[in-house]
């Protein structure tokens, strides 16, 4: 097809997808002086036309129509619990919710936003440090990230200054500054915003969490506390608690999203052109197969186009990118037979359960009231901050109330306690009881990589444009759910600590396999893992292509496996540390950043 | 609460058209025939009954939303993948048969009827409501098939449509006077706060209010 594709006007470098890794990419890229294409499959999109108060707080058009979510009609992926199993399609949205348009999940993302553990990013050597390479269960790829906390700090505070994180740090420039994060490692600076109200329920959690001698803390939140104007010249208001976060374009410009934090100066910049509806077909490469020659697309009138660059990156969600180097022929597709090649390898997931408390009658939770990056955590069961010795698992677990603002259709769906029948009086009693006096706790563990999960092309299905759609092979393996059913368990004390008046301990079941009809969440990881070993990761530690190397990509797609907190201020951070380094060395010696 | 109570409980009896409130004419479904509006009707009063915790689904005018959704295009299936083959496999993989809503909601009243017909008969909407829960009840567990389809399929999309029609914005045809949302407690679009983030444990003292402004 790219034979006869029309051949547009080079560029230096494009963009592959229009969320927050494309657009701090373009950003980047434009301010070294380069002229950068973003190409993004879905429609443009921006705050005063997609989230214009109040037609855009409809929970049945954001939440359950998936206004601002993935064309499932034209694009999937096929899912199944083993390789011996069919895949089938993901027909409906369900148990994870990829974005698409301009902003991506980027726009309707909830806004947590951490920075990685630096046990975290090097996981393997430091389980093998503690407990002896013995320790890790066969049939776990774990992986260090090649990259460490100190290297990456200057751009997770370059990332939390853009985003206009609100939050309390605990250590600054190693001097304990305030009741942050015990547990979090020294920062360069403070959060730019201060953190914001806990919500009654997060309030309540807190104090019973003190209670049972936990340490407790501000979730970091991409919500503004107050007024800000960030490093760009971009504006954001403050948040009111409206609760429509998570799936919405936050009509107060406070939720941090591309649209509000980037693209407002980026579209204006020269160098920078914005093609929407362009969905991208592959990566072109040179006879050789070692370099990049630009990208084929379909644009919005349904002609096939190509796009010569001298630099290409990929920023499309996770999975996305995953398939266009599988696509592309970027990178040896991964083998899991004999544990061999790296695209599709360590596809991960996040371990996350979510338990109900009820509290007396006489008090109203006002599970209304939200903002979707606030809340208060624990992470005294999370990454290595406890002894794995004696429970004989890797991986943990933060545990949180983020109250993001519970709607009526959710409330509705969601019902009563367990027990209760899902419709029926018995059911209307139930579910104004839940929604009335009841909070919710999740415990948002990690998911490790293992051998026999990952992605490749199915061999059946295809999408709109005639192409395999990607094929996920995935369970939950018995590590893991051990992690969630000990850390479940802590949910359970601290819940006696808050009164409750009844208890759901939402634990994950042994032998009971990943279920596609259940939402869980959309942070997917791995299946391009950055490291320094080519053998076990299809990119180096500056997201280079090992293979291809004016190949970046950035995303979720780098984890070399799960972790207990949400992916995207890791992924603002690697863009800001990958364009740094593309900056300051490819641009003038283009070629391998690490031999 | 405020105002415009009167005028939410107007709407209610007379279930017309949103926005079309002055004038009482009963709702003419247009998708559904009128076997299937009888079904519809009768099912959407069994699963949210009216009771002394608030309006039922035909109070909320849950079968006129339904109705108005069959129109757009999520019910032709439009946002889900429906390229064949249509392969069957375990239920946790998800939903694998070629049918969009509306066709799912043919051949479920049909099934839902059949089965009504053959084990009382009578149509489902001529039973006596004991016999229609039994009858959901059966449908909900996977206790039947309509042709290829199990009955939890059926159920579980008439059921997901039922809740979004208690409780959605009005704007769609359902939450007839925000009862739904009164009912729950949930102030709809109010979405403002910040004054009120931390009133701890004390109940909200505003009414709901939907996107075009009306308040409960």
């Amino acid at each position: 097809m790219s034979d006869d594709a029309r051949r547009l006007h080079p560029v230096d470098v494009v963009i592959v997808g229009g969320g927050w890794a494309g657009s701090i990419m373009a950003k980047e890229m434009t301010e070294a002086g380069r002229s950068v294409v973003m190409l993004e499959r879905g429609p443009d999109r921006s705050t005063a036309a997609d989230g214009a108060y109040p037609a855009s707080i409809d929970e049945l058009e954001g939440n359950f129509r998936y206004k601002l979510f993935q064309d499932l009609s034209k694009n999937t992926v096929t899912i199944r619990n083993n390789s011996h199993q069919t895949a089938l399609p993901y027909r409906r949205m369900a148990a994870f919710l990829p974005g698409e348009g301009v902003g991506g999940a980027g726009l309707h993302w909830s806004g947590v936003h951490f920075r990685m553990p630096p046990d975290d990013l090097r996981l393997r050597t430091r389980v093998i440090e503690k407990y002896g390479a013995k320790f890790i269960p066969e049939g776990m790829n774990l992986q260090d990230y090649g990259v460490s906390y100190e290297e990456l700090e200057p751009f997770f505070d370059k990332a939390e200054k853009v985003f206009g994180t609100s939050g309390e740090a605990y250590m600054v420039k190693g001097q304990v500054v305030g009741k942050g994060n015990v547990f979090s490692p020294s920062r360069s600076d403070h959060f730019p915003l201060p953190a914001l109200k806990d919500v009654y329920t997060a309030h309540l959690f807190r104090k019973a969490a003190e209670e049972v001698g936990f340490h407790p803390y501000s979730l970091p939140a991409a919500n503004a506390s107050r007024q800000y104007i960030n490093p760009y010249g971009a504006q954001m208001g403050p948040c009111n608690f409206c609760g429509y976060c998570s799936g919405y374009a936050c009509y107060m410009y406070s939720k941090a999203s591309p649209n509000v934090n980037i693209l407002p100066v980026l579209r204006r910049h020269p160098l920078f052109e914005l093609r929407a509806n362009c969905h991208v077909l592959k990566v072109e490469l040179d006879a050789d197969g070692r370099r990049a020659t630009g990208v084929t697309y379909t644009d919005s009138d349904g002609k096939v186009v190509t796009q010569p660059a001298e630099m290409v990156i990929l920023t499309a969600f996770q999975f996305h990118n995953v398939r266009l180097m599988l696509l592309s022929g970027i990178g040896r597709p991964y083998d899991p037979v004999h544990n061999e090649g790296v695209v599709g390898r360590n596809f991960v997931y996040q371990n996350v359960t979510t338990s109900n408390v009820w509290l007396d009658r006489s008090i109203d939770t006002n599970q209304y009231v939200g903002a979707g990056g606030g809340g208060v955590a624990f992470d005294d069961f999370n990454s290595e901050n406890f002894d794995h010795g004696p429970l004989g698992f890797v991986g943990g677990s933060p545990v949180w109330v983020n109250q993001a603002g519970v709607k009526a259709i959710a409330a509705a769906h969601s019902g009563g306690p367990p027990g209760t029948p899902r419709w029926g009086s018995a059911w209307k009693a139930g579910v104004i009881d839940t929604y009335r006096h009841s909070l919710r706790i999740d415990a948002h563990g990690a998911n490790m990589a293992y051998r026999d999960v990952y992605l490749d092309l199915d061999p059946t299905w295809k999408d709109a444009y005639g192409q395999p759609l990607l094929r996920m092979t995935f369970d939950w393996k018995d590590n893991d759910i051990r992690m969630n059913r000990y850390v479940v368990d802590k949910i359970g004390d601290v819940a006696k600590a808050m009164g409750a008046r009844r208890v759901n301990l939402t634990k994950r079941e042994f032998g009971r396999p990943f279920d596609t009809r259940q939402y869980q969440t959309t942070h997917l990881g791995g299946g391009a893992v950055m490291g320094t070993d080519p053998g076990t990761s299809a990119l180096n530690r500056y997201l280079q292509s090992w293979d291809v190397h004016n190949v970046f990509v950035i995303g979720a797609n780098a984890f070399p496996q799960g972790t207990g907190y949400n992916p995207t201020g890791m992924v603002a951070a690697l863009a800001y540390w990958a364009a740094h380094h593309i900056r300051t060395t490819y641009l003038s010696h283009p070629g391998p950043l690490a031999g | 609460m405020q105002g415009l109570a009167g005028i939410a409980a107007c709407s209610t009896v007379l279930a017309s058209p949103p926005g079309h409130a002055s004038r009482p004419v009963p709702y003419a479904p247009r998708f559904f025939t009128p076997v299937e509006w009888a079904f519809l009707i009768a099912a959407c009063d069994r699963l949210i009954p009216a009771d002394e915790n608030g309006p039922g689904a035909l109070a909320l005018d849950v079968p006129r939303f339904i109705d108005m959704q069959m129109d757009t295009p999520y019910a032709h299936g439009a946002q889900w993948y429906m390229q064949g083959p249509f392969v069957q496999g375990p239920d946790n993989l998800g939903y694998q048969l070629p049918y969009a809503p509306r066709d799912l909601y043919r051949r479920g009243i049909a099934g839902m009827n059949a089965h009504a017909a053959t084990r009382h008969g009578a149509p489902f909407a001529g039973l006596a409501p004991a016999l229609q829960d039994d009858l959901l009840r059966g449908a909900e567990n996977g206790g039947m098939t309509f042709g290829d389809m199990p009955s939890t399929v059926f159920f579980d999309q008439l059921l997901a449509n039922v809740m979004e029609g208690g409780f959605c914005d009005p704007i769609h045809g359902g939450n007839t006077g925000l009862g739904g949302w009164t009912m729950l407690g949930f102030p709809g679009a109010r979405a403002d706060f910040m004054d009120w983030v931390d009133q701890y444990g004390a109940h909200y003292p505003l009414g709901s209010v939907s996107i075009s402004g009306e308040t409960a």
